[in-house]
């Protein structure tokens, strides 16, 4: 995945007012605790957006971290994978890159750009989810809104993941 | 028996003939190690048998013959490196086309008496050792079909229909919620048939299994299909479910209750319709007292995560 984290960005969220509605981004932020065991790898992540209000819609997959070539441990990011990575297909350009070293994660999605570009403003639910080869699985959801900016709001994981931050700047 | 009056009759007889089939606690089933697979690299192993315990394969295995694969397209595909054991059989599938796959092992087993120059002939054993050994056409000829089925499913990528498509004959499950769709603590709703009609008033059992080292199992779920042969259940909580539904009408050839003839000193406890049946217990071959019909069906699903 190509990530976008812009000074422009930051620069437009510090305006604040000053940048339209439309133009707001989601930026993410999550910390991949470092585990000592035995035998570690990073965790396949996926980030997604659920909307609690309509089941029937369907999940948008923003970034999927997994090991190239290594498609067939997708499906153990299990909620992820049957609420939108069985439709898609890898490597999914602009979505789908490699995993990353634990530590502090900062991402931004850019209003401008599908899937964030046609979300209609109101209610959402961030998802993230981490799956470990060989390790555990964990789930952080975070409620927000989409179609201005807002305060941002945290869920922490327990195991899998830290906590998990959500703003619309 | 024509298809109406048998399944009047299986409503008539409805539970109390439904009964004594589960009461003989073996379970069929094929388990897959996954139901959900991505890439395109994806094989998946299964086990089959017939067990007291679900999944802890004790009493023998289903035959290695009896398994089809139904490939998402609908395609008829082949197991590999498959291996019939004491216990269970043990095989690969390559799930070499994306989609939702079905894997079954389908048997008919046949009891059947005739006359041959005025003796009573009995005959036990498959559908086909049937059709060979069985002269057609046989005089007096009665006979007791029990056909079972035990499917499961895998999906690799995006869940299709295809390969769920019944067949129309005898007991059958129509995922009406895709077996990949099935997700604890939601409810999912399936079909039984029989013969490709609806299965009404038959009687559903949904187990979790692996009981083996829990103090206290987790229970079975009953309930029954509605006048549509659809049942809907919530299941608790995420993993393996063994369904299971079966169904008789007719003779079962099991002898019939009430005090029987104590056995010879040493001798096996009565297993009831085993070779020769009446005439296995001493004395000349005794025709069956009419035709029998049984059907079994059981499907292991994964109930995913909510």
């Amino acid at each position: 995945m190509k990530r976008s984290i812009s000074l422009l960005t930051f620069a437009g969220a510090a305006v604040g007012a000053a940048a339209p509605a439309s133009a707001a981004d989601l930026s993410v932020n999550f910390d991949i605790p470092r585990l000592t065991v035995a035998e570690y790898h990073a965790p396949f992540v996926s980030i997604w957006i659920e909307n609690p209000t309509d089941a029937a819609a369907p999940s948008q997959t923003l970034a999927v971290w997994y090991k190239p070539n290594h498609e067939k441990w997708l499906k153990d990011m299990r909620q992820w994978w049957r609420k939108a990575g069985r439709e898609m297909t890898f490597p999914a350009d602009g979505i789908s890159g490699a995993t990353h070293a634990p530590g502090p994660q900062k991402v931004t999605f850019s209003a401008a750009k599908a899937p964030l570009k046609d979300l209609k403003p109101g209610q959402y639910v961030l998802v993230v989810e981490a799956a470990r080869e060989a390790g555990g699985h964990e789930t952080v959801r975070v409620p927000f809104t989409w179609g201005k900016p807002g305060k941002p709001a945290t869920a922490k994981g327990a195991s899998e993941l830290g906590a998990v931050t959500v703003a619309v700047k | 028996m024509g298809l109406k009056t048998r399944l009047l009759a299986v409503v008539a007889l409805g539970a109390a003939a439904i009964a004594p089939v589960t009461a003989q606690a073996a379970r069929n089933w094929v388990m897959p190690s996954t139901t959900t697979l991505s890439g395109s690299n994806a094989w998946v192993t299964f086990d089959a048998a017939s067990s007291d315990e679900l999944y802890f394969p004790d009493l023998r295995p289903l035959a290695l013959t009896s398994i089809q694969v139904i490939a998402s397209d609908g395609a008829a595909d082949q197991v590999q490196n498959g291996s019939q054991g004491k216990f269970r059989s043990t095989f690969d599938v390559q799930v070499n086309k994306p989609g939702t796959w079905k894997v079954a092992s389908v048997s008919t087993m046949v009891m059947a008496s005739w006359t041959e120059n005025g003796e009573v002939k009995r005959f036990r054993g498959t559908g086909e050792d049937f059709a060979k050994q069985v002269p057609a056409g046989a005089a007096d000829l009665k006979t007791i079909r029990n056909v079972s089925r035990n499917e499961t499913f895998v999906t690799r990528d995006k869940p299709t229909r295809e390969a769920l498509k019944p067949t129309g004959k005898d007991l059958e499950m129509v995922p009406v919620t895709h077996p990949s769709d099935v997700v604890a603590t939601e409810p999912a709703t399936f079909q039984l048939l029989l013969n490709g009609k609806p299965a009404a008033g038959v009687e559903v059992t949904v187990m979790r299994g692996y009981d083996h080292w829990a103090t206290k199992p987790v229970g079975e779920i009953t309930t029954k299909t509605g006048p549509d042969g659809a049942f809907k259940v919530t299941l608790p909580q995420a993993g393996l479910w063994w369904i299971s539904a079966s169904l008789r009408t007719g003779e079962t050839g099991r002898p019939p209750e009430g005090p029987r003839p104590a056995p010879a000193p040493g001798a096996m406890p009565g297993m009831p319709g085993m070779a020769g049946g009446e005439g296995g217990r001493g004395g000349p071959p005794q025709a069956l007292a009419g035709d029998g019909y049984g059907a079994s069906y059981t499907a292991v699903i994964e109930a995913q995560q909510p």
